[in-house]
């Protein structure tokens, strides 16, 4: 609660109850986890060999790294567009007053909050209509043009902590409204940017529903791994979803620490609503 | 402050490119619905066949219901669990609270697939939960509705969007100022009744923004019976991902989806309604 | 005997004959229907401490601002040294400000801070690190070049950002209420370094504060500002002693309004009167609280005005006391030496002169 520095009062039920939940949580990645080291399958109970040949087979698994380095390569340019236009947009929205800039916040927010399916169509659609091929290309796009919002709104909130007067100072010291931008704005949404890049990385890594209807010939890592689900599971998916997860959780912990330092907890809780 | 040429240099190229990229292809999306197909080929001439086709096709009407009653289920689901682990988090958990919140949003982040191919390693016949069950001997035989049926799918997305829910509300509740409920306590009111007639109104706005979410989402996912659904829980997604796939019909499966859209931003629209009336700030 | 003048900037003839080196010409602007700034000229003099006195919402800061170019007058104009200022954009202006909260930049140390300036306008190279020393040393936070100005004080962060100014040799430093956010010992300690560099570097510095005993303190002149409106431009002695209006004989140091009435070189107030020369009719005139006397403590000049009247409440502060009665039914005050004993309807006198008559 706000203005407190609380001390938990006790409530046992309702402890017991939050950890039930938290097991909820995390007990299906654990096992997860714990069958990519299992011998004898995907299922059945208890495991009872342990062996690293999952891993191994993970390893010399072309397929899969050809996927990862495509995953790679399509989140890393999403990051770029978005950052960039998410910046633009941020400082529109910041300072510029133009018609339907309400519609503009709002269609920037759709991608998030619609189900996957209808941007990944609409944007099918739009590539037919373009005469587009479907490629990593499409992928690219459908990934960067979705998440310009989190990063606008995350450099929103890096804007709005920053004081104005900062550019007037800078603008009364001699410096051009360009030079303002280079030494003083951005500098200072420095964490920012790279805390939007972060989560935009993320997210792009293991986007599917829009890259389902985009995707052409060549395939992203989610995309792979759908695909193999098909012909049948092994601990080899367990493999790669274990280290799946380490690599996200360990970048969404990243990406939290630098968010609590650039906005404060309340304001990034705030941000959180959809 | 900002010149013109400032002001236009930030706002032209998001605004090109979200109407270029976003705007248009949700209309073009739009155009389809109102578009047939005939002979393999998409024809552009105005109708709203599909629409009407849409209302009176009873297995289409029946999976939208169907969709609407499992995303119910998992809002529901999500909000039994979520808001009281916010609760706890916001008022009983002290100092911990950080550490607790970090736990909660790596599960949010952490890829869709990797949760739900969990679930599908735990839920089938050969699964960990069956073998779990056999091994205790509480039953003899594999369970087969685990898997490949709606209660899978709810299960896969109550586990999803647990997180979703979890999140606005525990951000209504932590501004809550402290003091209230002190004060509550002081003119006499117990746990249970500060908390109907304090607590909880005030965390409304959270908690319905979160059931929204959960509840729209669910609505259209199309993954999730893909992977643990069987035939008994195809949800409407799953139609228009069919019609956008083999059964092509695109002008059909864009009537269902401006069908989903619209039902999407009206939700949205109305829950944003109903936070401006509840928000006591 | 003195004449309410109905110019504002009565008494500064010897101020206005040289060069002025701003020049605010009927100037007025308007936040969309609300007009902050309603026709406004004055004129600021090389090298002199201009003060724009006045309550919030009284349009000081909103023309300090468009002398620093972050706003554009809706009309008017404002020149610099024979040339048009206004429009230019903030930073071709030879005028540099020191913010209210500093604005420091946080992601620079205290040095590069200070450089800033020099650097955005290709100062030699060579020549920067020499001139930043040389403005640390003048605000004496030579010691700090290498500091995080998130982590200096209060006080620190207003030298630093006093000598980011000054560092860039401006023609005209615009200080917005600098000293607002420091604590009383040490504002009264900033105010009379800022005097002293003044003086030392003879830079025109235009202040802006609400709190009058700091304009008083510091400035060569004060202009006071009313509902976007001057009211009226004085040195403070001038601006004390002769007050213009009734609104600012109240603002500046406290005095009573005797409402009296004018009639063939006669001013009557309740049963006194007194020779003035104003003109006959309604005449309000501003009689400061140390001007009214206690007989008993000093015996009455010959021309005194005395009356008698009951105190009603005694305020004391040390070497003084403030002496409260009523005079026609309206509320007085007196200032006089704190007493030993005092009757309860004792007599004051008060020489006509120090009643000056104010406009209403």
């Amino acid at each position: 609660m706000s203005g407190s520095t609380q001390s938990g009062r006790r409530a046992p039920l309702l402890g017991a109850y939050a950890s039930l939940v938290f097991e909820f949580l995390y007990l299906p990645i654990a096992v997860l986890v714990v069958y990519s080291f299992n011998r004898d399958g995907v299922g059945g109970f208890p495991p009872k060999h342990w062996t690293l040949a999952w891993y191994r087979m993970l390893w010399g698994d072309g397929a899969i790294w050809d996927a990862v380095m495509n995953s790679l390569v399509v989140a890393a340019a999403a990051v770029a567009l978005s950052l960039v236009l998410g910046l633009l947009a941020a400082l529109a929205l910041d300072r510029a007053t133009f018609p339907g800039k309400a519609v503009f916040r709002r269609l920037v927010l759709l991608p998030l909050i619609l189900p996957g399916i209808i941007t990944g169509l609409s944007l099918l659609m739009f590539a037919v209509f373009a005469g587009l091929q479907l490629s990593l290309w499409t992928v690219f796009l459908g990934h960067g043009t979705a998440l310009i919002s989190v990063a606008t709104t995350e450099l929103f909130a890096g804007l709005q902590k920053m004081e104005r007067v900062q550019e007037e100072a800078s603008l009364d010291l001699g410096a051009t409204p360009w030079q303002t931008f280079w030494r003083v704005t951005l500098p200072q949404l420095r964490l920012s940017m790279i805390a939007a890049g972060l989560l935009i990385f993320t997210l792009s890594m293991d986007e599917i529903a829009v890259t389902f209807f985009l995707i052409g010939r060549d395939t992203t890592l989610p995309l792979e791994i759908w695909a193999r689900l098909r012909r049948g599971i092994t601990p080899e998916i367990n493999a790669i979803s274990t280290l799946i997860f380490g690599v996200s959780m360990i970048l969404i912990l990243i990406w939290y620490q630098i968010r609590t330092r650039t906005t404060g907890r309340e304001a990034q809780e705030l941000l959180e609503r959809p | 402050m900002y010149s013109r040429a400032y002001k236009t240099i930030v706002s032209v190229p998001p605004i090109l490119w979200v109407g270029i990229f976003l705007l248009l292809p949700y209309t073009l999306m739009f155009a389809h619905s109102f578009w047939a197909v005939r002979n393999g080929m998409i024809m552009h001439e105005w109708n709203l066949k599909n629409y009407a086709a849409l209302l009176q096709n009873r297995v289409y009407v029946e999976v939208l219901f169907r969709t609407m009653r499992i995303a119910a289920g998992v809002t529901l689901l999500s909000l039994l669990l979520g808001y009281p682990l916010a609760y706890y988090m916001s008022l009983h958990a002290g100092v911990r609270k950080d550490l607790l919140y970090q736990l909660v949003i790596i599960p949010l982040w952490v890829s869709y697939l990797v949760r739900g191919y969990a679930w599908k390693t735990i839920l089938g016949s050969e699964g960990v939960l069956n073998g779990f069950l056999q091994y205790l001997h509480l039953t003899r035989e594999p369970v087969s509705f685990f898997l490949y049926s709606p209660f899978a799918v709810i299960l896969m997305l109550t586990h999803i969007y647990t997180p979703f829910v979890f999140l606005p509300v525990y951000a209504s509740l932590e501004h809550i100022p402290r003091n209230l409920v002190e004060a509550s306590q002081d003119l006499g009111a117990g746990s249970r009744t500060t908390f109907l007639k304090v607590i909880l109104p005030l965390s409304l706005p959270g908690l319905l923004a979160g059931a929204t979410f959960a509840f729209v989402l669910t609505l259209g996912d199309f993954l999730a019976p893909l992977l643990v659904g069987g035939p008994s829980s195809i949800m409407i997604a799953n139609i228009v991902q069919s019609l956008f796939g083999t059964a092509f019909d695109w002008p059909l499966g864009a009537a269902i989806s401006v069908c989903i859209l619209l039902l999407t931003i009206s939700l949205l629209f109305l829950t944003e309604r109903l936070e401006k009336r509840w928000a006591f700030r | 005997m003195t004449s309410a003048s109905t110019n504002p900037e009565s008494g500064n003839a010897a101020v206005e004959a040289a060069d002025p080196l701003l020049e605010v010409r009927s100037v007025a602007k308007c936040f969309g229907a609300r007009e902050v700034l309603k026709q406004i000229s004055l004129k600021i003099a090389s090298g002199e401490i201009l003060t724009l006195l006045g309550e919030s919402g009284s349009g000081k800061t909103t023309l300090l601002r468009l002398i620093a170019g972050f706003e554009q007058p809706s009309n008017g104009e404002i020149w610099m040294s024979g040339e048009r200022l206004d429009n230019l954009p903030p930073y071709k202006r030879r005028v540099n400000t020191v913010f209210q909260n500093y604005a420091l930049f946080p992601h620079l140390t205290v040095q590069e801070n200070v450089s800033y300036g020099l650097q955005v306008s290709g100062t030699a190279k060579a020549e920067i690190p020499c001139r930043v020393a040389d403005a640390l040393r003048m605000v004496k936070m030579e010691e700090y070049a290498a500091a995080r100005t998130t982590k200096l004080s209060g006080g620190q962060q207003q030298r630093v950002a006093l000598a980011r100014a000054l560092v860039n040799r401006p023609k005209l430093l615009l200080l917005d209420e600098p000293l607002s956010a420091l604590d009383a010992n040490l504002r009264r300690q900033m105010q009379s370094e800022l005097k002293s560099l003044q003086r030392e570097l003879g830079i025109t510095f235009l202040f802006v504060t609400h709190d009058q005993e700091e304009a008083m303190a510091v400035s060569d002149r004060i202009a006071l500002l009313r509902g976007g409106a001057l009211e009226q431009v004085a040195s403070p002695r001038d601006i004390y002693a002769r007050p213009a209006t009734s609104y600012a004989a109240q603002f500046i140091g406290q005095t009573n309004l005797l409402r009296a009435e004018a009639r063939g070189g006669v001013a009557r107030f309740a049963n006194l009167q007194w020779n003035t020369g104003q003109p006959s009719g309604a005449v309000v005139f501003s009689l400061r609280p140390e001007a009214i006397h206690l007989s008993s403590g000093s015996p009455a000049a010959p021309d005194a005005v005395r009356f008698r009247a009951v105190v009603k409440r005694r305020i004391f502060s040390g070497f003084s006391e403030q002496l409260e009665f009523e005079l026609a039914g309206e509320p007085m005050r007196a200032r006089v030496p704190a007493q030993e004993a005092l009757a309860e309807e004792p007599e004051f006198w008060f020489v006509p002169q120090d009643a000056v008559a104010v406009r209403d």
